[in-house]
């Protein structure tokens, strides 16, 4: 009979991240389908009191409190984590696969002798066996398991699962000690943007617009046009609130030393080396690979691309609508148009 | 300041990325169609790693890199002709099944004894390196469970920057949410760090570095010990590239006023 614990860690302000909920929502369905198991919550963060009292419905919630925890790092988080385990005697923990726990929780599934899975998209009951399905390859081929072996992490892949709404109430908090090093060599220093220039990786907006390395190319006049590209994708961005992705040529090409759009870096990549995006709306321009179309966009469920080649074997048969035109001209319409309505 | 580091990398081949894969019913584990002649690659997190360590060492004194590999023997020697270019290691190799279906559990247990026997490893120096996801297993956990079977509590995934302060200490950027980095300083070695893509390019190719490398290359292919991973307790119940072709609508000879006017339509709807 397995003991399933819901473990979270609060975000900066005190409150629990959406891909908390997000895993909150697998780990009830869980514990409803799967005869005879009990649902634990365990709480990671400065202060937890408050987010407890949004999970009134899981009758025992456990909280590892304290300055040392509110920050994101191993030593820290790996042991409160393993505590929090240990405490509940559980055998399966569904958490949400933040960076911070894709850090930590790996070392703690090691030390309790335990298995991990990260980034899983589904989770079902099958008997007394709990299965959980996630992608491989880098999302090429899906593959559906079970393991024999507790405790067993499943850490729920952000956007996979619909957030469980918060409760209200007053829960019943049960502080678990942590025993920890007398000194932490690790200092959180802070959080940093990645460039100077605009922010362009927003994951919660609605749509996509991944950047190809044709905007950097030679245009119909024989010449590049750099900056008339970056303006138009940075008009893009604004105008439609969107995130922007990058295919790994693009982004190579600012190492090779050739002009590039100087707001793109290896954060927007997208793709084998890069990362695959969760948003309803995808809009690839001027890409012409495997990466932008099939990796990159495995999470996006409504895509659209502007090429110039009618042909692409990657656009063709990946995208529900293929532009055959110029992505300058159409761009440059399409952010008047918006300006107009903004 | 240091006396130098000791950087192991752990990396190892996966499939060349435009290769089709297509998953087949395996012995323990489900395998890919042709898999043992499937052209493989370093595997391109780990190789940012390995290029980060070389480039760390070269600059540090007193270091050294390297680089322990799990796969199958004969392949793992086509992978060394084209990576011993690139820039100078040490191999030390495990023969064994590079597929992205075994066990992470597994493969770290087999890595960590093998870091633990390497000749002159200095542990309080070492910086364990890799990839903060492969190309295969794609689960991003392996060198967290590494580190851990290490004893080893200083860790850091989807690292951009590693540098190295006046005084020793190491300050790290990690990537996280919302194109954002995690900054944080660690006392010096040893750490973990599971590199995403850093900011150094691929080394051009060196046949010095290549002969140097090669001549304990071989021996290290020669001796590589079987790892076993028998994928116990796990039962794998499907394995399928999923159907993903969609009936794309194609839009030609339409004038970007339609086009933008129709892309416009569907952003807002």
């Amino acid at each position: 009979m397995d003991k399933i614990l819901f473990l979270a860690h609060t975000e900066a302000d005190g409150t629990l991240p959406k891909a908390a909920y997000e895993a909150l929502t697998a780990a009830k369905n869980l514990a409803g389908d799967l005869q005879g198991a009990t649902l634990v919550a365990g709480l990671i963060g400065a202060d937890v009191a408050q987010v407890a009292d949004t999970l009134t419905g899981i009758e025992r919630v456990l909280g590892v409190s304290g300055p040392e925890f509110a920050v994101s790092r191993y030593s820290s988080d790996v042991a409160a984590a393993a505590a929090l385990v240990s405490t509940s005697d559980a055998t399966i923990i569904v958490a949400p696969a933040t960076p911070r726990f894709c850090r930590a929780l790996p070392g703690a599934a090691a030390r309790l002798d335990g298995r991990i899975e990260t980034q899983v998209t589904a989770i079902s009951a099958e008997g007394d066996a709990v299965e959980a399905e996630r992608w491989f390859y880098r999302q090429r081929i899906v593959a559906k398991f079970s393991r024999s072996q507790r405790p067993w992490f499943l850490l729920t892949s952000p956007g996979a699962f619909e957030p469980a709404s918060a409760e209200a109430g007053k829960a019943t908090l049960e502080a678990v000690s942590v025993d920890l090093p007398a000194k932490l060599r690790t200092k959180v220093t802070g959080i940093e943007a990645a460039t100077t220039e605009a922010q362009t990786i927003r994951p919660d907006a609605d749509i996509l617009l991944v950047a190809g390395a044709g905007w950097n190319k030679k245009q119909k006049d024989g010449a590049t046009h750099v900056n008339d590209a970056s303006s138009l994708v940075l008009g893009f961005l604004e105008l439609a609130r969107a995130s922007l992705g990058s295919t790994k040529s693009l982004v190579d090409q600012g190492a090779e030393g050739a002009e590039v759009m100087s707001f793109m870096s290896h954060l927007n990549q997208v793709g084998q080396t890069g990362s695959t995006p969760r948003h309803r709306k995808g809009l690839a321009t001027c890409c012409h690979g495997e990466e932008p179309h099939v990796v990159g966009w495995r999470f996006v469920s409504e895509r659209r691309a502007i090429n110039l080649d009618e042909t692409c074997g990657w656009a063709q048969g990946k995208a529900d609508v293929l532009y055959v035109a110029d992505a300058f001209e159409v761009m440059a319409k399409v952010n008047e148009l918006l300006a107009a309505d903004a | 300041m240091t006396d130098g580091f000791h950087i192991v990398v752990c990396g190892s081949l996966v499939p060349d990325p435009i290769q089709t894969l297509e998953p087949v019913p395996g012995g323990d584990r489900p395998a890919l169609k042709n898999e043992a002649m499937l052209p493989s690659v370093l595997d391109p997190w780990a190789g940012h790693a390995l290029y980060e360590a070389a480039h760390l060492a070269a600059k540090t004194p007193g270091s050294k890199v390297w680089l322990v590999s799990l796969g199958p023997k004969a392949q793992l020697q086509q992978l060394m002709m084209r990576v011993a270019q690139k820039v100078p290691f040490e191999l030390v190799a495990l023969d064994g099944p590079a597929s992205g279906f075994t066990d992470s559990f597994e493969v770290a247990v087999a890595l960590a004894q093998a870091i633990e026997g390497i000749d002159g490893l200095d542990r309080s120096r070492l910086l364990l390196f890799g990839g903060c996801a492969s190309a295969s297993r794609d689960a991003g956990v392996t060198v967290q469970m590494v580190g851990e079977r290490l004893g080893i509590h200083d860790q850091f995934l989807a690292v951009d920057e590693l540098k190295v302060e006046d005084g020793g200490s190491i300050r790290v950027l990690e990537r996280v949410e919302g194109g954002r980095y995690l900054a944080s300083v660690c006392e010096g070695a040893p750490l973990v760090a599971a590199w995403a893509t850093g900011s150094l390019p691929e080394p051009p190719n060196s046949p010095q570095v290549g002969m140097q490398n090669m001549r304990t290359i071989m021996p290290a292919l020669a001796k590589a010990g079987p790892a076993t991973l028998g994928g116990e307790g796990t039962t794998w119940l499907t394995a399928e590239v999923p159907q993903q072709r969609r009936e794309t609508r194609v839009v030609k000879d339409s004038s970007a006023d339609e086009i933008a006017q129709e892309i416009v339509t569907w952003i807002k709807g």
